[in-house]
């Protein structure tokens, strides 16, 4: 069985920050717009991780930082929930395209 | 040595009177500011007069020549090592005299204006302005150095401004008090830059260094002073002409008067005070204090002074014949008494007998504030009393206001010059002192002093005799015993105070001028005063047709006498037609146009480029993230195949 390398790893986290990406564009719902952030913010994640492993195997910086943007990336989604929240309360509707009063 | 204390408390009671009337009086003092400002007042004249006796006969004579003393002095603004405004006090033989004037004059006018004013509903703001007025013509008076003057110079033009608009209801008290403002701050204009030339060269401010500088040929200062020239006049010249047209627009000198008659629009007690006897002569009490400079340094430009006072006094004389309005007739009366001062300066020298010029003006400034405030106050009782200012309302009053009438009569004599009232004697020095110097002046102060006996019987005739009175029954008299007070002690000073030998006290040179009393001199001006009168008697004692023969006969002459020589006309021609058109508005049309132009064009630019660009702004978040995301590729690519 083939060893996983760092190319593997990264053709991962790219087809997974596009996938968010796509996800982000196309997706009217405001939760799966969420979800799809944080996959692009995983992809990111895994980036830190391939590159820590591969490249500078003795350093922790690529794992701290990953740590940091989970911790990060928990609180975004609480307050981002929070927000997805108050705006169905006020339109009745987690439709992105609902919410369109903030323009010129 | 002068007594501080009570010179500054001189200065400084007016004030108190004006910050406690002015900022308590509608409250507290509604009824009684009147009184309290009179006795400030009288506290401050007592002690004026305290001043001037102590200074003329205690201290202020040191073998014979009276000393000039600076008993207060502090720097107040450091510009430079040697260039500081100070604030000082200066004492001397001229602003002692000007201080038992102004105050004298004041509490009379404040006395008068107890029963004048009564029941006028901004009775605490009058008394507060007659405050501030009092308290800023007394700090010109006293002012140590050219600066301080000025600072009070302006202030007392403020006080003129507000006095003269006191009735700010009536739109033509309104347009006076903004003429009158105007014209004295172009002509303080030209004093401020005096100030500076003559300040620059002389490197201090200070009176009596400066002209200790200016008028010694050996300085450095005066050899600078001299040598530097602007369009052919040296620096001193300048300095000094320019420092005269500050003291011709305050006094109305022609061509600066054209406020004065207008002023004329404020309470009749103001004019008493401020446009008759005191602050329209502190062009000649400037002259005065600057009058070595004038004498010794720039002869031409005292020379042109000269002229001015001659040329404004028979112009004014001229004019005064042929106005109806009473108020108007004295205040062409004012401007031409005060030519008279004028160009005595002008035809003075400095020192010993040749300054008489000098003497005589001052003295005839003393006098003269006596018995004009007198007709001023004598004319605001029969304006109180027939309520009209024209004199073809009147006539026939001399029954009914009794106290009036004699007070009238003796200022009347006393202005026409006629032995033995103080006009007599202050007008003889003067023309005695022309007659010395300049025969053409004397000749024109002669026809003038005819001229002013005529007009002031005019008008004496005209209110006192013509024709029975018509008007309402008197049921209010002719005033009350405040108003008549001061009547009859300004009269007492009309007639006595002639007798006062001014040379002893007052002369260019601080040393005492004997004045001669020359019987057979007298003679012409007092023949020439008494036709005045005699042709006006004839004219106006009896309501005749003579006068509108006369007029009709010369009507050339007397419509232009009558529209006061176009000069207002001249004067509008000028600002309206010349400056506003040819001036004015091509830089409205450049500042409406070009520099608004630029700024608005700005504007519409950027209002239609956002118009254009504001689209983007949908509010739909993703299309947002697209515009981000392209950005970020777009960086992607410059920095990586680009850069």
């Amino acid at each position: 069985m083939m060893e996983p390398g760092l190319y593997h790893i990264l053709f991962i986290s790219t087809a997974l920050f596009f996938i968010g990406m796509y996800g982000f564009f196309t997706r009217r719902n405001l939760i799966t717009m969420l979800m799809s952030i944080e996959l692009i913010l995983n992809s990111v994640n895994l980036n830190f991780i391939a590159f820590n492993k591969y490249v500078w195997a003795g350093k922790m910086d690529g794992l701290f930082f990953t740590l940091f943007i989970i911790a990060i990336a928990a609180a975004e989604a609480a307050v981002g929930i929070a927000i997805i929240i108050n705006l169905y309360r006020s339109h009745q509707s987690i439709d992105v395209a609902s919410a369109e009063e903030l323009k010129y | 040595m002068p007594n501080t204390i009570n010179i500054i408390l001189v200065l400084l009671l007016p004030f108190i009177s004006f910050l406690l009337l002015g900022l308590l009086g509608k409250k507290y003092f509604s009824r009684t500011a009147g009184i309290v400002g009179t006795l400030l007042l009288l506290i401050a004249t007592v002690l004026a007069m305290h001043t001037a006796y102590e200074y003329y006969f205690v201290y202020g004579k040191i073998e014979g020549l009276y000393h000039s003393f600076v008993p207060l002095q502090f720097q107040w603004l450091k510009f430079t090592h040697s260039v500081s405004i100070d604030m000082g006090l200066i004492i001397d033989s001229i602003s002692v005299m000007m201080l038992v004037v102004v105050t004298f004059i004041s509490l009379m006018v404040h006395i008068y204006s107890l029963g004048y004013m009564k029941g006028d509903p901004r009775f605490s703001t009058y008394y507060a302005f007659l405050g501030l007025f009092t308290f800023s013509m007394l700090g010109l008076v006293l002012a140590a150095n050219i600066f301080q003057m000025y600072i009070f110079w302006e202030l007392v033009g403020v006080s003129s401004f507000l006095l003269i608009g006191y009735y700010y209801e009536k739109p033509s008290a309104v347009a006076a008090s903004k003429k009158a403002f105007i014209v004295t701050r172009f002509a303080d204009f030209g004093f401020l830059i005096g100030i500076l030339v003559l300040s620059y060269y002389g490197d201090t401010l200070n009176f009596a260094t400066l002209i200790e500088r200016l008028t010694a040929p050996e300085s450095n200062e005066f050899k600078l002073a001299v040598s530097s020239t602007f369009l052919g006049m040296s620096a001193l010249t300048w300095g000094a002409l320019l420092v005269f047209m500050g003291g011709a627009g305050k006094s109305a000198m022609f061509p600066l008067h054209i406020w004065l008659p207008d002023a004329m629009e404020g309470p009749t007690p103001v004019s008493a005070l401020i446009h008759a006897a005191t602050m329209v002569v502190a062009g000649v009490y400037l002259v005065a204090r600057l009058f070595p400079v004038f004498a010794l340094s720039t002869p031409v430009v005292l020379e042109g002074i000269g002229w001015v006072g001659a040329v404004s006094a028979v112009i004014a004389a001229i004019i005064a014949c042929t106005q109806t309005d009473i108020k108007r007739v004295l205040a062409y009366s004012t401007m031409s008494q005060i030519g008279f001062m004028m160009f005595a300066m002008g035809v003075s020298n400095y020192g010993g007998e040749e300054g008489l010029g000098y003497t005589a003006s001052l003295f005839h400034l003393f006098t003269h504030a006596l018995f004009k405030a007198l007709l001023f106050l004598g004319a605001g009782s029969v304006i109180h009393f027939v309520h009209s200012n024209e004199m073809s309302n009147m006539g026939g009053l001399r029954k009914l206001m009794p106290i009036t009438h004699l007070t009238f009569l003796l200022a009347c004599l006393a202005i026409a010059g006629m032995p033995p009232l103080a006009g007599f004697f202050s007008k003889e020095e003067i023309l005695l002192a022309a007659y010395q110097h300049n025969k053409i002046v004397f000749g024109i102060a002669l026809l003038t002093s005819g001229l002013t006996a005529f007009y002031m019987f005019r008008l004496y005739f005209s209110i006192f005799w013509n024709k029975p009175y018509e008007g309402h029954s008197a049921h209010h008299g002719e005033g009350g015993w405040t108003m008549m007070l001061p009547l009859l002690l300004l009269a007492a000073g009309a007639v006595f105070a002639g007798f006062i030998p001014f040379g002893s006290y007052v002369s260019s040179d601080g040393l005492i001028l004997p004045t001669a009393f020359h019987v057979t001199f007298s003679i012409a001006p007092v023949l020439i005063g008494l036709a005045g009168i005699f042709i006006a008697m004839v004219f106006y004692k009896k309501s005749t047709t003579h006068p509108n023969k006369i007029a009709a006969t010369i009507n050339g002459v007397y419509q232009a006498a009558y529209h006061k020589f176009y000069v207002d006309e001249l004067y509008l021609f000028i600002t309206k037609k010349i400056l506003f058109n040819l001036i004015g508005k091509p830089f409205a049309w450049l500042d409406k146009t070009v520099i608004d132009g630029i700024v608005n064009q700005t504007a519409t630019v950027t209002q239609s480029i956002a118009e254009g660009i504001k689209k983007m702004q949908s509010g739909k978040v993703q299309s947002y993230a697209i515009y981000f995301l392209m950005g970020v590729i777009a960086l992607a690519v410059l920095f990586i195949y680009i850069w």
